[in-house]
């Protein structure tokens, strides 16, 4: 038989009698929206290929056709649970272009949305990081509790999970009456609960033994992969583009980055958990700060056109840095919109963690690098 | 369209920089400033009126409009801050006809390259100027140059004066009407060797856009389906359906 002819990025694989081709998702449990294609030679994994693309919904090229304050909606998609701050980059960008300086009230409301977002996020994954480990208590506390967070950002947006809450010129609406008393009241609680996740969780031998020395990012690897996030600082590296390029009001609030030195799945678990702290830390810092009245939006006129020239911008997001490069040609809608998201990023050093492991390592190994399959792909 | 930018940044800047070359060397030598730098005194009216019976001349109509300009170049400084303009001069020094500069902003330096030489100025922005791993790749479509620009983001971990920094390399590969992805004249150099973290950038450019990179070990699809026959769809001619 003649070999067919191939479109552009098929291929003809021999196969191998010792080695087992094994695909992992796209409808595991274990992979989200995503397949693994993995080589196991007995138990250990010995190549690795990541397959996104199962849920792109070609977010950039649909912001090519809508003005900029209809991008918003469409743009939280990729991470619903992270949506404030996949929006932030973008809205700091066309604040940018569009030449609008917002008011001190409204950064300091974004801060706490941000922050908020964070930790909703941070739960979210770490549910999931608890079924993949088989920790069923580890799924359902942070499931639990961060419904507290939802409540108040509901309060906040008016919406659970997809708040369309940041805008080019400051934020959709005030905070309601009474909710800075409520928001520290929740967040301390909030922080008392996630500290009791040491006991059953962080500190449980099991987890260790299961995590401690698997899937190791060294400091070289991590820089040169170009990772971001909780990855990069779990391989010692101290970046967080909240202290290195701050934001809004990031300068002028109290925090500090965690970062540890092993590298490993067990390492790179724990910085989203220990961020959670800063973010309390950071909510409580801006409450105080915060004006307590004043304007906290400007308002934009119809369809306004983007200044001629491009943008790029990038915040911190509950993953990592998350960039966003407009280009603009003077119209009310981008001429291109490119997001550099973390999941994306990060999701390079997946083969390079996998290979040499024992294949039940990869769903830890998979999910410590906070990835997000959805926003891979866009 | 970063090219009409680039004309005005390129023709605003002589009418920028002269302004302030002249009015900061005016002060001192305090020459033809006379009209707006009194406080310095003598020799300033009288050296003034003759030296200056040329420029009067040309400047005379609008004393007025004299003293914005004068205002102005202090708005631009912060435009060109020293640290950015060291970054951009550096690199233009070294491949000096290969490069423009298109834009210096606060943290931000963008320049753009020729295609044959982007491998040079990356290698130089990675071994010279320590910036250690790539952001973002964005490829952008300009039909009407007959072109697809990329656009590098460098940003640096290791180098902590340059924790702000983000260096925007950008480069045009040749436009195809009919692209046949990877084997059209739409070719650049990959970056992959230099830049290890561009590999699935590259490959996401490489389908969204048909840009096929030289020397990248994996040309394949990422994202979109492998069965996909339609043509690149981050081009401007893909249009989505009902728009």
């Amino acid at each position: 038989m003649s070999t067919p002819t191939l479109p552009p990025g098929l291929s003809i694989q021999k196969v191998d009698e010792r080695i087992m081709t094994l695909n992992v998702g796209p409808q595991h449990p274990g992979s989200g929206h995503m397949r693994i294609i993995v080589q196991i030679d007995g138990d250990y994994i010995v190549a690795c290929d990541p397959d996104p693309g199962y849920v792109h919904r070609g977010e950039e090229k649909m912001a090519e056709y809508r003005n900029y304050v209809l991008n918003i909606p469409h743009l939280e998609r990729p991470v619903i649970h992270d949506s404030c701050n996949i929006l932030y980059p973008y809205v700091l960008g066309v604040e940018e272009l569009l030449g609008l300086e917002i008011t001190e009230r409204a950064k300091y409301i974004r801060v706490i949305a941000a922050e908020l977002n964070r930790c909703v996020y941070i739960m979210y994954w770490l549910a999931i990081y608890g079924i993949f480990l088989g920790h069923s208590t580890m799924f359902m506390w942070p499931t639990g509790d961060r419904e507290l967070l939802i409540d108040l950002l509901e309060k906040m947006t008016g919406a659970r999970v997809t708040h369309s809450y940041f805008i080019p010129g400051g934020i959709r609406n005030d905070l309601p009456a009474n909710f800075e008393e409520v928001c520290l009241r929740q967040v301390n609680y909030f922080e008392k609960r996630i500290k009791e996740y040491a006991d059953v969780f962080y500190d449980n031998p099991i987890l260790i033994s299961r995590t401690e020395k698997t899937g190791i990012l060294t400091r070289e690897n991590a820089i040169r992969l170009g990772t971001t996030g909780s990855v990069l600082r779990a391989s010692g590296i101290d970046y967080d583009v909240r202290k290195k390029e701050p934001y809004d009001v990031y300068d002028e609030l109290d925090f500090e980055t965690c970062v540890l030195k092993s590298g490993d799945s067990y390492a790179r678990s724990k910085i989203p958990w220990l961020d959670m702290f800063q973010s309390c830390r950071i909510i409580r810092d801006a409450l105080q700060k915060m004006p307590k009245s004043g304007s906290i939006r400007i308002k934009l006129k119809p369809n306004p056109k983007g200044a001629l020239g491009s943008v790029y911008k990038r915040v911190e997001s509950g993953r990592g840095a998350l960039g966003c490069y407009i280009v603009s040609d003077k119209k009310p809608e981008p001429y291109r919109l490119k997001l550099s998201v973390p999941s994306f990023r990060n999701l390079i050093a997946l083969p390079h963690l996998l290979i040499g492991e024992k294949l039940g390592n990869m769903p830890s190994v998979y999910w410590s690098l906070n990835y997000w399959p959805v926003e891979a792909d866009r | 369209m970063s090219s009409d930018s680039e004309k005005e940044a390129i023709e605003k800047k002589p009418e920028n920089s002269k302004p302030t070359g002249e009015k900061s060397t005016a002060k001192p030598t305090s020459d033809d400033k006379p009209a707006t730098a009194k406080p310095t005194s003598d020799d300033k009216p009288a050296t003034a009126k003759p030296t200056s019976d040329d420029k009067p001349a040309t400047a005379k109509p609008t004393p007025a409009e004299k003293t914005p300009p004068a205002k102005k170049p202090p708005q631009e400084e912060p435009e060109l801050p020293a640290f950015e303009k060291g970054i951009a001069d550096k690199i233009v020094d070294k491949f000096a006809d290969k490069t423009t500069v298109s834009f210096v902003k606060p943290d931000r330096v963008g320049i753009k390259v020729d295609r044959d030489k982007i491998h040079d100025v990356a290698e130089f922005a990675r071994d010279v100027l320590n910036y250690d791993h790539v952001d973002s790749v964005a490829g952008v479509d300009y039909p009407a140059d007959n072109e697809i620009e990329v656009v590098y983001h460098l940003s640096s971990y290791t180098d902590p004066t340059l924790g702000r920094q983000i260096l925007e390399l950008a480069t045009r590969a040749q436009r195809e009407d009919k692209p046949n992805p990877g084997n059209d004249a739409t070719r650049l150099p990959s970056l992959r060797d230099i830049f290890y973290s561009v590999e699935f950038h590259e490959r996401e450019v490489f389908e969204m856009l048909g840009v096929y990179f030289e020397g990248h070990p994996d040309n394949r699809r990422l994202l979109l389906p492998e069965d996909w026959a339609d043509l690149p769809p981050l081009r401007k001619d893909f249009r989505n359906k009902g728009r």
